[in-house]
């Protein structure tokens, strides 16, 4: 027979769970009243589904239960003996607090260096008053047959489109960067940097001065504005309103002086110019400064008004950008606002003006983190279940007395509290000392945030540590507020203590399979790390330094450095390949309506022999006077294949002419192809040109020399002699590639930490577990013993349940990172190395070697324990 | 509380509770209601009516012995009290009243 239908069971429990006692036995017997109806004229279904209904519609306010006043007053006075209890069993079981507390104080380090760095990304130009005014005026770029670019610069031309045709904003100020130079007062040379602005910079930004006028200071030409730091170094006094300042040729006259920059500012800069004295040396003869298609190197901020709408302004924009883009040909430049707040934690942007934060990169950080923290509390929550039997008794007695479930699970949550509590002291030490560890990983993260501690910040860190000590507690606090106080006073032993077996094993293989990911994905990602520097470029970059001339004669530095005995050969370029920076050019061949950007390097006669690049067809480049016309280009196969130059043979490609910039090039060798970017991207068309800047790029020097520091100070020697202003900025070439990949390393590093924390949480709350089950089954094992086993067969016997667990858990783990790394990392890097079965199975052998050491150990000292000891005691 | 006014509705549940007399329960209730009116009474609304109807005193209410239908729960029963059976009569006086002026005319052509 069918079995009679009933209603939704968790429909009934949400009726009695909302319901005032007093009303709730006739609604509920009304309920089923019109149920049992319902079963005869609708069927089952219809009638679960009325029920349901039906008790949402009861939910009213007179049918809602009133907090009780007195629950809460009996929990306040309770927490006196809370504290007491917990106390106590703090200190007597004093192995299992150690690996709660220690584990949950080094999780929790972690968790509270992410949210001061969250928080910090979160405060950045909170400084300024009207910051929720505050609008970035940022460009799309859709060019013919490219992807979109989105850029945080716009054009000057813009900017003053808007300042005309906008109506309904308050202020609006441009920004241009590329101000600053040596700065010259006196004897003193400070070379600074900074940014063109407007005088409508003060109305928009709060930068407040100490001297001068906001109004007046950046409205004339030639004025200069100094922030109080690099004010006090140039004059010694930050006194200095009216002084003038040679900056490269021009004279300047400080009109202002500034409040330093707080760090957290998304706009830096030592200096400011006017914007007028741009106007004035009338830039728009070389390269358009005035462009609508200008969109690199200038900024514009907006302020809306008290009650401007965004959309409005946004209408009026689209319409000059309409209107402008109407007298351009193959190319769309959309303006559109991103908010203040959205720069330094926002969209990813080409051109920013300074420092900014991917959101995704903090959501992957702060997981990872959620995942260690979460790794603590799975050990708070398996280590309290397993050791309920002890303090089973307890719950009955108080429940005797008068406790009802609510109290139980204050008690139990207070007491997890109290724990995470005491964690958060020992983790606040450790912040202090990550702290500082995390900001000197990178150069970025030490420029991006400043961790410092404020009440706020502390305030978060109690929340934080309230909400961990909740998490790990509920569960443990749900099932001991669930004993049945008769059964376990009656007969302890009858509390079903296993029965929570299968969350704890659950929660075990899960702890275990994050750690696994993390030391594995660790381990991958350090191999793929070791695989970009020593990658075959194509070229070799041993024994290269590469000094970057910085407004420095480099034919003076070449003839000096020609000179020292270390140095074998010397070859000038514009830029150092494979380090991700990049020059692109317009280049056509023979079809005119056919032209495609092309990467391209100048350097001189010797760069590509001394950079031993391999020639597949033709020759060098010929030594060429500084002034003759540039007239050959060396070019990669990439090329050749895009333009389909000579049947795509290098041989035949010789003396093709090709036109780059307008000029015409005859390619004189085709080389190998080589990675210009770095290995993440793919070889795309590349050519070589011959010709050299004298102040600007770098210098190439190849340096045998078996005492490095005192080649280092020759060679410093010899650029002292040419330049006294800037200091030598050379650096190897397998250097620079480290920094160029220092991303790799960062993350290297944070993710290995994580593993480390991750894997020692992880085996503590293993050892904890072991340590519990060897002893509650003490008496088993001597029954055992006395029985016959040797002690082989009962360490085997205990620890064949956990390395099942951990087995099962690398089964997990090992596939996951394996196919994570190999279908989704990998694939934007274009060239890498494969996923070895050493990096894979590495990490999972030291960890399974940790937890059978400390499984083996603990087992063996039951398996030797003398059996009539223990069964004595009875 | 608000005045002793009875709303329309609450007056025909009212009515209704005094013409079941011993027998008026929620559920007993919609149904009295459902077949004099001819439209569907919502439980929900009739609680919330009745729930309101014992708080200005006009009905009061005790729990009934427990039976085994209804899946064992008890069943309130209500009973209009004598400030219950004033202002029922004092609806119904005024009413009268009012018909007593209506003049016979102006409610004849239908």
């Amino acid at each position: 027979m069918k079995k009679k239908s009933t209603p939704p069971e968790w429909a009934r429990r949400f009726l009695s769970w909302y319901c005032r006692p007093e009303l709730l036995e006739d609604l509920q017997g009304d309920l089923n009243e019109y149920f049992d109806r319902n079963l005869k004229t609708k069927g089952p279904r219809r009638s679960r589904f009325i029920y349901i209904l039906d008790v949402f519609k009861f939910f009213r306010s007179y049918t809602i239960r009133k907090p009780k006043f007195l629950d809460l007053f009996i929990q306040w006075i309770m927490i006196g003996s809370y504290i007491k209890t917990s106390g106590r069993s703090i200190v007597r079981n004093k192995l299992f607090s150690f690996i709660n507390i220690i584990g949950m104080a080094v999780s929790m380090s972690v968790g509270l260096l992410m949210i001061a760095f969250i928080s910090d990304l979160l405060d950045y130009d909170n400084f300024h008053e009207k910051k929720d005014r505050i609008y970035r005026v940022i460009t799309a770029d859709q060019r013919r047959d490219q992807p979109l670019m989105n850029l945080a610069s716009t054009s000057v031309k813009g900017g003053k489109e808007i300042r005309e045709s906008v109506a309904g904003l308050e202020e609006l100020t441009l920004l241009r960067n590329g101000f600053g130079g040596d700065a010259a007062f006196g004897e003193t040379i400070l070379p600074v940097g900074g940014l063109w602005a407007d005088p409508s910079f003060f109305k928009v930004f709060t930068f407040p001065l100490v001297q001068g006028d906001p109004v007046t200071a950046l409205k004339e030409p030639y004025s200069l504005v100094l922030t109080e730091k690099s004010a006090a170094k140039l004059f010694g006094t930050t006194n200095a309103l009216g002084k003038s300042v040679t900056l490269d040729t021009s004279h300047y006259v400080v009109t202002g002086i500034m409040k330093d920059i707080p760090k957290l500012s998304h706009i830096r800069f030592e200096a400011l110019g006017s914007f007028s004295t741009l106007e004035l040396k009338k830039p728009n003869d070389d390269g358009g400064f005035l462009n609508w298609e200008s969109i690199y190197s200038n900024y514009v901020y907006v302020l809306l008004p008290e009650n401007g709408t965004l959309e409005s302004v946004q209408i009026a924009l689209d319409k000059v950008s309409a209107t402008e883009n109407a007298a351009i040909q193959n190319r769309k430049i959309t303006l559109s606002l991103q908010p203040l707040k959205d720069i330094a934690l926002g969209r990813h942007l080409t051109n920013q003006i300074g420092t900014a934060m991917l959101p995704l990169v903090v959501w992957i950080l702060g997981g990872l983190a959620f995942m260690v923290i979460l790794s603590a509390c799975f050990n708070y929550t398996n280590l309290s279940i397993a050791r309920s039997l002890r303090r089973s008794r307890e719950v009955g007695i108080r429940k005797v007395i008068g406790a009802v479930k609510s109290h139980i699970l204050g008690q139990f949550i207070s007491e997890s509290v109290i724990i995470a509590l005491l964690a958060l002291a020992f983790s606040f030490l450790l912040f202090l000392f990550l702290r500082i560890q995390f900001v000197s990983l990178h150069r970025f993260v030490d420029d991006l945030v400043s961790l410092e501690l404020s009440p706020k910040l502390i305030s978060y860190f109690i929340a934080f540590a309230l909400v961990v000590g909740v998490g790990a507690g509920f569960i443990p606090a749900l099932f001991f507020s669930r004993i049945n106080a008769i059964r376990v006073l009656k007969d302890a032993s009858s509390l079903q203590l296993f029965r929570r077996v299968t969350l704890r094993k659950a929660l075990i293989v899960l702890q275990y399979s994050f750690s696994l990911m993390f030391i594995t994905a660790t381990l991958i990602g350090y191999n793929q790390y070791k695989g970009f520097l020593t990658f075959d470029l194509g070229f070799t970059t041993e024994n290269i330094l590469n000094l970057r001339l910085n407004g420095t004669n480099g034919d003076l530095v070449v003839k000096e450095l020609s000179e020292l005995p270390e140095v074998k050969e010397i070859s000038r370029s514009l830029i150092v390949t494979s380090l991700g920076s990049a020059i692109g050019s317009s280049m056509k061949y023979k079809r005119m309506d056919d032209s495609a950007s092309v990467w391209e390097n100048h350097v001189d006669e010797h760069y590509l022999p001394l950079h031993q690049h391999v020639f597949l067809a033709g020759r060098n480049f010929n030594p060429k006077p500084e002034q003759a016309e540039e007239t050959e280009a060396i070019v990669n196969e990439q090329l050749l294949q895009r333009f389909d130059i000579g049947e795509r043979d290098p041989q035949k490609a010789l003396a093709e002419v090709i036109t780059i910039d307008k000029k015409k090039l005859t390619i004189v060798g085709v080389l190998k192809d080589f990675h210009y970017e770095t290995v993440e991207e793919g070889i795309k068309p590349m050519v070589f040109r011959n010709t050299t800047d004298k102040t600007s790029g770098y210098i190439n020097v190849k340096v045998f020399s078996t005492d490095w520091s005192s080649t280092r100070a020759a060679i410093e020697k010899a650029w002292r002699k040419v330049d006294k202003v800037h200091p030598l900025d050379a650096t190897f070439y397998d250097e620079q590639l480290e920094q160029a990949y220092s991303q790799f390393s960062v993350m290297i590093k944070v993710i290995g930490f994580l593993a480390f924390l991750a894997v020692s949480i992880a085996s503590m709350g293993l050892f904890g577990m072991v340590v519990f089950t060897t002893e509650t089954r003490l008496k088993e094992i001597s029954i055992r013993k006395v029985l016959g086993a040797s002690e082989w067969i009962l360490i085997l016997l205990l620890s064949r349940g956990f390395l099942f667990l951990l087995t099962l858990a690398s089964l997990v783990a090992i596939p996951a990172t394996y196919l994570f790394f190999n279908n989704v990392v990998l694939n934007n890097f274009a060239y890498h190395v494969p996923i070895g079965i050493t990096e894979l199975l590495a990490g999972v052998t030291v960890v399974m070697v940790v937890a059978i050491v400390m499984i083996g150990s603990q087992t063996l000292k039951v398996a030797r324990s003398n059996p009539a000891e223990v069964l004595k005691n009875e | 509380m608000k005045g002793t006014n009875l709303g329309e509705f609450e007056e025909l549940v009212l009515l209704t509770i005094a013409a079941l007399v011993n027998e008026a329960y929620s559920v007993a209730i919609c149904d009295e209601l459902e077949k004099y009116t001819g439209r569907s009474a919502k439980l929900g609304v009739v609680h919330t009516v009745l729930h309101r109807l014992e708080e200005k005193g006009l009905v009061k209410s005790k729990l009934g012995e427990a039976t085994n239908v209804r899946g064992g729960k008890r069943k309130r029963y209500y009973l209009v009290t004598n400030t219950g059976k004033a202002t029922l009569l004092k609806a119904k006086e005024l009413r009268d009243r009012l018909w007593n002026v209506i003049p016979e005319f102006a409610l004849k052509r239908i």
